[in-house]
């Protein structure tokens, strides 16, 4: 299958994979080769794909919308970092905060952001620890 | 006739010019090389973008009835909103000038309707300055780094306006980067979206995690945010091209004025040496 990723500045990913799980809003899909057309939206994770040398490889995701036709997976992401560009520090500073903002919220605090900000460092950590 | 004194001094003046118009060009060819990076960067999401658009309103048209979204359909306000997309700066050839032609001409057809301007880029703010247009927004400085949520943040605002029934198009107006040589100004529908011609796979059944309305719900604002980040991107790269241009043609320039005066000034010394000689040669000549 060819598997490809793209946010909006640049392309993240176009490689070929022989099996692939997504990160969708209902949950973990995954897809082997032949899957059935589907449209679905992202949420927010580790998409996990392993290419033809059997290698694993990880990408952290936010939001976008998906799509496997045929031969090829399509994932249109507003965020996207492959494993190896992951900077694990910022990511750990990130969960902190919004961890401290969720734990202690005050008036002004959007707990929404402060959530959707704590899965996504939770994801890009998930990502860099798996390489 | 100038003095010598004089025309070492022009020809030194013409001498800084050429080296700042030599630099201007070259920081313009750094920087169009970073603007191209970003534009051709964000090309496959964008073709990404166009092709999943494409699987949902494939797959959301039942028996031939596309698929509804408000994004989608004609409004009915007599009024068009249009987006210029100008430069930040000066000295870039005809850039600025094309553009301001082309909008104005895109207003002149445009007859009954008013149109409102969303300004971009310092030069568009001030020459809209005093021109008596309705004018919904100004941004300057947002070619210096361009970056997806100032884009973001322009569409949107764009939709909103589109969506509450303020305005029946909007349209977007900028300079396409083509070659280095060659701008092109082009004025393009953002809303109502034309749906992308739907693929070569159309009629494929799809399975979907969330209703095709949802979809499109998250993809329609998207493209639009895309047009507008592709559009920006274009129009940076765009004017370091053009200045790029402007200003090897401005050293070149240069070049030739100095020539010239480096003629006319060895002209002129040596008629002044030729003088002084034939004033001694007269006068030892007297003397005999």
């Amino acid at each position: 299958m060819r598997l490809e990723v793209a946010v909006p500045e640049r392309p993240v990913l176009n490689e070929r994979a022989v099996s692939v799980q997504l990160p969708l809003a209902t949950g973990y899909l995954g897809v082997l080769p032949d899957h059935a057309p589907l449209l679905a939206k992202m949420g927010t994770g580790v998409l996990t794909f392993s290419g033809p040398d059997g290698a694993e490889n990880c990408v952290a995701l936010d939001g976008g919308v998906a799509e496997v036709l045929g031969d090829c997976v399509r994932v249109l992401a507003e965020r996207a970092e492959r494993s190896g560009e992951i900077d694990v520090d910022r990511a750990r500073s990130a969960l902190a905060r919004a961890e401290q903002h969720l734990e202690s919220p005050s008036l002004e605090t959007d707990v929404d952001r402060a959530q959707r900000a704590a899965g996504r460092a939770r994801a890009r950590i998930a990502a860099a620890a798996a390489q | 006739m100038p003095s010598l004194i004089d025309l070492r001094r022009r020809i030194q003046s013409v001498k800084n010019t050429q080296q700042i118009t030599k630099a201007m060009k070259m920081v313009s060819a750094a920087k169009l090389r970073r603007a191209q990076q970003a534009v051709v960067g964000a090309r496959p999401y964008a073709r990404l973008l166009e092709e999943l658009l494409g699987s949902v309103i494939a797959a959301s048209t039942v028996d031939g009835e596309r698929a509804s979204h408000r994004l989608l359909e004609e409004g009915d306000a007599q009024c068009v909103l249009l987006l210029v997309l100008a430069g930040e700066k000066g000295l870039c050839g005809s850039f600025n000038s094309n553009l301001f032609k082309e909008t104005d001409a895109f207003m002149r057809r445009q007859e009954g309707s008013e149109v409102e301007l969303e300004l971009l880029g310092r030069k568009a703010v001030e020459h809209y300055a005093k021109r008596g247009h309705p004018i919904t927004g100004r941004w300057e400085r947002v070619f210096v780094n361009v970056d997806r949520a100032t884009a973001q943040v322009v569409a949107d605002k764009a939709i909103q306006r589109f969506a509450s029934g303020g305005a029946g198009s909007v349209w977007i107006a900028y300079n396409c980067f083509r070659t280095i040589l060659r701008q092109e100004v082009t004025v393009e529908q953002l809303l109502p979206v034309a749906p992308p011609a739907p693929g070569a796979q159309g009629g494929t059944e799809h399975e979907y995690e969330q209703p095709a309305s949802e979809l499109l719900a998250e993809l329609l604002p998207k493209r639009v945010a895309t047009r507008v980040h592709v559009a920006m991107l274009e129009s940076a790269a765009a004017e370091h091209a053009a200045r790029m241009a402007a200003m090897d043609a401005a050293t070149r320039n240069a070049g030739e004025v100095l020539d010239n005066l480096r003629l006319h000034l060895n002209k002129v010394r040596q008629a002044s040496i030729t003088a002084e000689i034939i004033e001694i040669v007269s006068g030892t000549a007297a003397q005999e």
